[in-house]
């Protein structure tokens, strides 16, 4: 976090330094794109501090925690499959997830799952491409998803 | 009650509601509430107060990279070229990834080829270029670097396998769906 500090303020000089004009069309930018997420991003915390009374770490991280190991990863992969959450929220999630004792596996192919797979969209895309080939590219994602997840965990 | 005022209170209808029966709870008091009080505020903290920053950045990167320019390029070749296109203007692009298939219709019709449209689809999910200050600010440094390295040779993957199977299949982009 000190590092994402630091480095807003050099770019932002840097940005200053090299063109007032955009510097602040960029930040007016940054500031609407962050009042229109902080209703949606309230909620979500607002959600996750509900959830996380009535589901103490212990019992959250005996459905995801490491120990859960293939059933941990399959609830994952479920979750991320269908929920429908920009990364915005996303990522801030995620991090919630691992305090609460959820495994950095399980979370990796929540993350993965969630942007790479959309079991709610599938209608939609298949306007576009087609039922067979959107069946084939989500349920490819869906293995790519849980590959990169569970890789990730090994390194985590 | 004023059109503005309406809005305001519909989008922030929840934290509004909680906010009464977090003060409620203190008064009450009720246990229950105090402690979901201590977790969201404890989550507020580490949280939303550097998330301005993060957002600060998205905004100058949207200034500042000239995301026209590339888009150009696309459909200029259906090769690894034109592949490295799709996939560099699929990560400056934001969105959910259903915000992605009208513009791969859009790539479609510009005569890009079935396999890095699919190459498209898995770039605009998976690497996000501005959204990798968010992630390695929630997630750290590592777990992003981990996971756009591995992502980017799957979804490449994907779009070959899905591009061998489409072929001879009459595959075609529906462009007014």
């Amino acid at each position: 976090m000190m590092s994402i500090s630091v480095m807003t303020v050099i770019v932002l000089v840097l940005s200053f330094l090299a063109d007032r004009r955009k510097t602040w069309a960029g930040t007016e930018r940054g500031v609407r794109l962050f009042l229109g997420i902080l209703p949606t991003l309230l909620t979500m915390l607002i959600l996750v501090s509900v959830f996380l009374y009535l589901v103490p770490e212990p019992v959250l991280s005996g459905w995801l925690g490491r120990e859960t190991g293939w059933t941990g990863i399959a609830v994952a992969a479920g979750l991320g499959s269908i929920a429908l959450i920009p990364g915005f929220i996303a990522f801030p999630l995620g991090a919630l997830l691992v305090r609460s004792g959820v495994s950095w596996q399980a979370m990796a192919v929540f993350i993965t799952t969630l942007m790479m797979v959309g079991i709610l969209t599938l209608p939609l895309e298949a306007r576009y491409f087609g039922w067979r080939v959107s069946l084939l590219r989500n349920f490819l994602s869906l293995c790519g998803a849980i590959v990169i997840g569970l890789l990730m965990g090994v390194f985590l | 009650m004023r059109k503005g005022e309406a809005v305001f209170l519909k989008k922030y209808l929840a934290p509004l509601l909680f906010a009464g029966f977090l003060l409620v709870s203190r008064l009450g008091p009720i246990p229950a509430g105090i402690a979901m009080g201590n977790i969201f505020f404890r989550f507020l903290r580490d949280m939303v107060l550097f998330l301005p920053l993060l957002f600060l950045l998205i905004g100058l990167f949207d200034v500042w990279v000239p995301r026209a320019k590339i888009e150009r390029h696309i459909g200029a070749g259906a090769g690894w070229p034109g592949m490295i296109w799709v996939i560099l203007m699929a990560t400056l692009q934001g969105g959910p990834l259903y915000a992605s298939f009208p513009i791969a219709a859009l790539l479609w019709k510009k005569g890009c080829s079935a396999r890095n449209i699919f190459v498209y689809l898995g770039a605009f999910s998976a690497l996000k270029i501005p959204m990798l200050a968010f992630e390695i600010g929630f997630l750290g440094l590592k777990f992003s670097l981990l996971r756009t390295a591995f992502s980017l040779p799957v979804f490449i993957f994907i779009g070959f396998l899905l591009a061998g199977w489409v072929r001879n299949r009459g595959f075609s982009v529906n462009e007014s769906p």
